[in-house]
């Protein structure tokens, strides 16, 4: 097939925009912190960025798309972008040059290893972070990336919809989140309710602004071209996380007053759940999916929080992991042929199959990227450990890890 | 009465608001200040290299007590804020001359 600029340049602009969601992620983390562990959180995702981005254009890309072993992880024939170039992929994304495919998946495969971090914050070696993200980008993310993703994957043959990454990039962030906070133990002063509060809020709406809208690029640049599914996916995006916003300014009204955090973490978790859906549902979808997101995760935050067990700090689990679960399953239920004739009809247009479908994808994601993630873990933690010690806790990780305060001098 | 004002490290300021509770002592004033010792500062990094700083950021406590109390609060709050590294701090002990309460206009010490 023959380049398309429309695609090509669409593609292209929303690789930027996902590009920027890293460092927007670096920001909402970063000013729920505490300020002695402000640099520290955002660190970690611009690290990752920068080793991310080498490791995809090295073997990653190769392992998730390459030509499929057994339907579990891919060959390395484009080892060093062997092979990849200016012409388009026969496989994937026929209408851009397979450069820009390329590079449009490296920005989700950064972002996702980048999430996992908001549940270690404020106590996490930064060294024993570094060699983590390789190892789960390199053991978790790319095989399940060539499941759902992958030509030949075992998913993907399955049928399992997900058209932006609800399974790859947000249930599998979430779950291994999970398992990571249980082995690593909670911070200094959790259980006994320290006050741990949010040095920026601004900031923290910072990031959630610069996500929203680089999710365009992650939800409406994966229909890969430049025209009416990306048009129908750009809508439900914004219609879910708009209606996620709404519910939790109204679940937080309810409580007791309505929060320029819960609205802005809302609005993240409807993008969550759209994530997987955007390119088969008709867009008003978007807004029971967007809703039943926020009812789920606000409540599950706040029993997790009432539970008082897991210190799963900045709640990736309940926004992503729980967030992304629900997506899945609500493709299986809103998507619909009329929207996308390469998807699938879902429960509501009389396939109740789909579902299923979904539910096999979900559950093979959390078991997978749990388990390894766990394991990965307990080897980290008896080996090079995993935490900083209790002084570099307590002075906090941006001068014992890093040398810098956030808001330095006295003027 | 007398006035205690303690420079103390900011991460000590919630186990030493604790400890001073549990002794009773629950009214008291936070200030964020930035100070020097006799140390000589600490160093930090810039974007390639160093760059070192000698003014710290450390809270100041402010606890107005009766006499009797004075020293007991003072050597809580030794006890709680030491880590036997330098920068632990200070504390100093002011006599007031009297206490007003704001909302009734009483004075004296059972104001405090």
């Amino acid at each position: 097939m023959s380049i398309n600029p429309a695609d090509t340049a669409w593609l292209l602009i929303s690789s930027a925009l996902v590009m920027l969601m890293t460092p927007a992620l670096a920001f909402f983390y970063g000013g729920m912190v505490r300020k002695k562990n402000l640099l520290s959180t955002i660190m970690m995702s611009f690290a990752i960025l920068a080793i991310v981005s080498i490791l995809w254009v090295l073997y990653g890309y190769s392992i998730s798309f390459g030509s499929d072993r057994g339907g579990i992880i891919g060959s390395l024939e484009w080892i060093g972008l062997m092979g990849v170039g200016q012409e388009p992929s026969s496989v994937y994304a026929t209408t851009v040059p397979h450069l820009a495919y390329m590079m449009f998946q490296a920005t989700f495969a950064i972002i996702t290893v980048a999430l996992i971090t908001g549940a270690v914050v404020e106590r996490i070696k930064f060294s024993t972070l570094i060699i983590f993200s390789v190892l789960w980008f390199t053991l978790v993310y790319c095989p399940v990336a060539h499941w759902v993703w992958g030509n030949g994957g075992w998913l993907a043959k399955l049928g399992v919809l997900d058209f932006a990454g609800g399974t790859v990039v947000h249930i599998n962030a979430g779950v291994s989140a999970l398992a990571l906070a249980l082995v690593l133990g909670p911070r200094k002063g959790y259980h006994d309710r320290e006050p741990m509060e949010p040095n920026s809020i601004p900031m923290v709406v910072l990031g959630a602004a610069l996500l929203w809208f680089g999710w365009f690029g992650f939800n409406a640049g994966s229909a890969l071209t430049a025209g009416g599914l990306a048009s129908n996916a750009f809508v439900a995006t914004n219609t879910a996380a708009a209606s996620a916003a709404l519910t939790w300014m109204i679940l937080g009204w309810i409580n007791r007053r309505p929060s320029v955090l819960g609205v802005a973490t809302g609005a993240v978790v409807g993008l969550v759940a759209i994530t997987p859906a955007a390119g088969y549902v008709h867009p008003l979808a978007g807004i029971p999916i967007g809703a039943i997101a926020s009812i789920l995760s606000y409540y599950i935050m706040i029993w997790r929080s009432k539970a008082n067990k897991v210190d799963e700090s900045l709640d990736v689990w309940a926004c992503h992991g729980i967030g992304g679960t629900w997506g899945a399953i609500a493709t299986g239920i809103f998507a619909t042929v009329a929207v996308n004739s390469a998807g699938a009809d879902g429960l509501l247009f009389g396939n109740g199959i789909q579902l299923l479908k979904q539910l096999a994808g979900v559950a093979a994601t959390w078991v997978y990227a749990f388990a390894v993630t766990w394991v990965l873990a307990k080897i980290l933690k008896s080996t090079i450990g995993l935490r900083v010690k209790e002084e570099e806790e307590v002075v906090g990780l941006d001068i014992s890890q890093h040398g810098e305060r956030a808001y330095g001098g006295i003027l | 009465m007398k006035k205690i004002e303690a420079i103390i490290r900011q991460e000590k300021l919630e186990p030493v608001k604790a400890a001073l509770e549990e002794k009773g002592v629950v009214s008291m004033t936070i200030t964020q200040v930035s100070g020097r010792g006799s140390q000589k500062g600490i160093a930090l990094q810039w974007r390639a290299g160093e760059y070192r700083v000698d003014f710290l950021p450390k809270t100041k406590i402010e606890v107005v007590v009766d006499d009797k109390t004075s020293d007991l609060v003072v050597a809580t709050i030794c006890r709680v804020a030491r880590t036997g590294k330098i920068g632990d701090g200070k504390i100093f002990v002011i006599p007031v001359e009297n206490a007003v309460r704001v909302r009734t206009g009483e004075e004296g010490e059972h104001v405090i």
